[in-house]
């Protein structure tokens, strides 16, 4: 057992652990949005969880920082908020925001930084750019908005894990990169049995087609 | 150790011997990518045939890049029967070689009109060193290239190459290591990681039983970046050499050269060396009778820039998405496949041998103290002589542009240099004095990069410069991370609208404040870089971003929609119709004085009748803002009712 402190309350926990695991298990809520708890490659691509620790440089994302003895650790410095606030806002610039038609609306991730952040949920000051694809069906049953996807990752994570393999995996790349499945012939069923990729989507990216029944 | 090298040595000068003519004319051609671009297979082919034709007996010998590209293709020629030094020959075109072939080499006239310099020095002809070009130069990474042919290791071998890494098997590692820590190299890929530390982590890294690797970054993707092919294309060896010094040094059993698939050329001759220095025993098992084991593979990555990061190459090789990772853990501790990887530039490892083989106090009395040693630059853009240039850090950036590069040509005026790519900065006439070392760039907001330089005169827009750099950057992006993935496609697109003329006041905070955004929050070193053309050129040029937002005015007249053409009817000469025969969209019309005009509406703005136009007329203006050109009224006039 080590300690450390963060936002001048002192925690104890296990050297080496995730500082972002730690925190949130001690309910100091860090905003993040590919984060799964005690991964052990933390991919740190949303960019979300940034902190301050002390004696370091700038900041620094929580999930991909482990502790160490008397690490001393702010998670609202005005960087830190700045930095997830822009983060926020350039999600949201490229996020269809139309909440009330959103399966996802109030358990979604995005509405809780916004409203942790006192951000309000549109892209202003940047401009708005959707994908011109809506729905991509590639999947048999499920349905993936390209628009909603915040490309945390997770739902790949999740169905690795699960499967064995990803069924999902990222596709095109840079401003394009989408989630994408493959490689689905025949697997279906183990789909079917599954979905904890649509359970794990923090924003209703991936929903289970309408006219079929959610189990 | 030296002994079995001995036999290695002799072996390759028993071979040269046997091929040596003494008295036979040598003809060198410059034969690397930018040779051949440039013509060198043609003019090798003149040179053959001729010779064939001629009854003239010579050597052609083909060689790697000589730097010099505004003299390509470069030939040397070596005639010692007439008398002559080694002549260096710019410019030589098919023609021109059988020009040489008949009157330098049959009838012994050199044609001293052709003539760039003598490569050594004599009283006949002017030496090359007499240049600044040449001889404010201080090749070590380059030395051999263009002289030797990178097809051949025995001509390295004869040059002392491998003596270094003879050397380095009679050293304990740690000594190797302790060598090029107090050398001072750093990384030469941009970072400037000190190279002798990175190797001592990894040598001390626990690998687990895993095999330890050296890989060669030779992923080079800056836009005007060509160094590190130039190297691999015209000496190999010195790569190969440093890799295994490398290996040696720090455990490792097996070496990478990352190299991209767009570089067709390079991977040939990379390949081909690893296979000769196997061949000889240079790479292998137990070489040279040593316990030291190390081979090298190459690897060709398929041109995603974001692959010179070195976690996003790593993923690269073991086959999946090249994504960079989050680091730590960093390579060194865990890399390719999980073991210890050294990662190290081209030009970091081609500096190893000579190193060993001069000791670290040699290596520091050059360059500055912070940065030692040299730097090998493309210079490109608007220079009077452009190509590979080596120098000494710590020369400046006046003295790298103006006495070595040549200047400006056309008596145009220095507006900006872009240096380190698209991850470096873009710097106006007040930084020219600021020498060229890491520190110092880094300080002035740029940084050395991988060493591109884009010289920009005063008809260049740095706003548009900026906005190329940034879709470079915006479509190599891998897409991972927030910032760079969203923030870089925001940043392009403001700049985008303002160079068409749309921009707002707001714009120049809001680029500002997402700069420093991205900068801060990226992932990798990509997306952490990519903002500073945009901040760089937003501090020093404030006043052309100003001009382009609040005049609608681009002060370099390149932003297409904010310029227009017209004819300056004072210059224009009567009956001329050049111009008219080269507008693509049938724009220039003649007036009633027989002179031309532009019609606006029509004009497309590619600028084809400013270059067609007759030096000495010159009568075709560009102007910005676009509504400061003249009216010149489209009247119907006999000329055109024809």
């Amino acid at each position: 057992m080590i300690h450390i402190t963060v936002d001048q309350k002192e925690i104890a926990c296990e050297e080496g652990s995730a500082l972002l695991d730690v925190c949130l298990e001690n309910g100091i809520y860090i905003p993040n949005l590919c984060h799964v708890a005690a991964m052990e490659t933390p991919p740190a691509s949303c960019r979300m969880c940034m902190v301050a620790v002390e004696g370091g440089g700038g900041p620094v994302t929580a999930c991909a920082t482990r502790v160490i003895d008397g690490m001393v650790v702010r998670t609202d410095t005005d960087e830190v908020r700045q930095l997830q606030r822009t983060a926020l806002k350039l999600l949201l610039s490229v996020h269809d925001i139309d909440c009330r038609n959103c399966s996802a609306n109030k358990q979604c991730e995005l509405q809780n930084i916004a409203r942790f952040l006192k951000v309000g949920l549109k892209a202003a000051p940047y401009a708005t750019l959707l994908k011109e694809q809506e729905i991509d069906r590639a999947h048999s049953f499920l349905d993936y908005l390209p628009n909603r996807c915040v490309l945390c990752g997770k739902c790949i994570h999740v169905c690795a894990e699960k499967n064995g393999r990803p069924y999902f995996t990222f596709a095109r790349r840079g401003f394009d990169t989408v989630i994408s499945a493959f490689g689905m012939d025949g697997l279906e069923a183990d789909c079917e049995a599954c979905l904890a990729c649509v359970e794990i989507c923090p924003v209703g990216a991936l929903v289970v087609r309408s006219g079929r029944d959610k189990k | 150790m030296s002994a079995a090298f001995q036999k290695i040595y002799n072996a390759a000068a028993e071979r040269r011997a046997a091929v040596d003519k003494p008295d036979v004319p040598v003809i060198h051609i410059g034969m690397a990518t930018c040779g051949i671009a440039s013509g060198a297979l043609e003019t090798k082919k003149a040179f053959e045939e001729a010779l064939a034709q001629q009854g003239v007996e010579a050597v052609v010998h083909p060689v790697g890049c000589f730097g010099h590209c505004y003299a390509e293709p470069v030939v040397v020629i070596e005639h010692p029967a007439s008398g002559f030094p080694p002549i260096l020959y710019p410019n030589v075109t098919p023609g021109k070689a059988k020009m040489l072939t008949k009157l330098y080499l049959e009838e012994g006239d050199p044609r001293f009109e052709h003539i760039l310099g003598a490569t050594v020095e004599n009283e006949m002809i002017p030496w090359v060193m007499e240049f600044a070009r040449f001889s404010m130069e201080t090749r070590i990474v380059t030395r051999l290239c263009g002289h030797i042919d990178p097809e051949r290791i025995d001509e390295y071998i004869l040059e002392g190459g491998y003596a270094s890494m003879v050397r380095a098997l009679e050293m304990h590692p740690d000594d190797i290591v302790e060598e090029i820590k107090s050398s001072g190299l750093r990384g030469r890929g941009g970072a400037g990681f000190p190279t002798g530390q990175k190797w001592e982590l990894a040598a001390r890294a626990d690998s687990g039983g895993k095999e330890k690797i050296v890989i060669c970054n030779a992923d080079e993707g800056d836009p005007g970046a060509y160094m590190d092919r130039a190297i691999l294309e015209s000496n190999p060896h010195q790569v190969i050499e440093g890799m295994a010094i490398c290996a040696r040094a720090m455990g490792a059993s097996k070496g990478v050269v990352y190299v991209r698939a767009e570089y067709p050329l390079a991977v040939d001759i990379v390949t081909q060396a690893i296979e000769q220095a196997r061949e000889s025993g240079l790479l292998g098992r137990d070489i040279l009778g040593s316990a030291f084991n190390f081979d090298i593979e190459v690897f060709q990555g398929s041109g995603a820039f974001v692959c010179g990061e070195e976690t996003a190459l790593i993923k690269s090789i073991e086959g999946t998405r090249g994504m960079p990772i989050n680091r730590p853990p960093y390579p060194v501790e865990s890399g390719l496949y999980g073991a210890p990887t050294v990662i190290n530039n081209v030009k970091t490892l081609a500096t190893v041998a000579p190193i060993i083989e001069k000791g670290a106090e040699w290596f520091k009395s050059i360059g500055t103290p912070g940065s030692p040693g040299t730097t090998v630059f493309s210079v490109v853009g608007e220079v009077v002589h452009p190509g590979l240039v080596e120098i000494p850090m710590g020369v400046t950036l006046r003295t790298l542009i103006f006495d070595i590069c040549g200047g400006i040509p056309n008596q145009k005026k220095f507006k900006a240099v872009q240096i380190g790519g698209p991850s470096g900065g873009c710097l106006p006439e007040e930084f020219l004095d600021t020498p060229i070392d890491y520190d110092s760039l880094n300080h002035a907001g740029a940084m050395l990069g991988s060493g591109g330089i884009v010289v920009m005169d005063e008809d260049s827009c740095v706003v548009d410069v900026s906005r190329y750099f940034l879709d470079f950057t915006q479509n190599e992006s891998c897409g991972k991370c927030t910032f760079c993935r969203i923030g870089t496609r925001h940043l392009l697109d403001i700049l985008s609208r303002i160079t068409i003329g749309e921009g707002i006041p707001e714009d120049l905070e809001k680029l500002k404040d997402l700069s420093r955004s991205i900068s801060q929050g990226s992932l990798c070193g990509l997306g952490r870089t990519a903002p500073n053309p945009v901040m760089t050129s937003l501090e020093y040029f404030a006043d052309e971003y100003a001009a382009h937002v609040e005049e609608k005015r681009c002060p370099g007249t390149t932003c297409r929609a904010l310029t227009a053409f017209y004819i300056d009817l004072e210059k224009c000469a009567r009956g001329c119709d050049v111009c008219v025969g080269c507008c693509p969209v049938d724009a220039i019309f003649t007036t009633r004085t027989r002179k031309k005009g532009i019609d606006q509406q029509l004009c497309v703005k590619c600028g084809e009748c400013k270059v067609a136009c007759p030096a000495e007329y010159d009568a075709v203006r560009r102007v910005s803002p676009a509504e400061g050109v003249p009216v010149v009224e489209r009247v119907e006039t006999e000329d055109s009712r024809e």
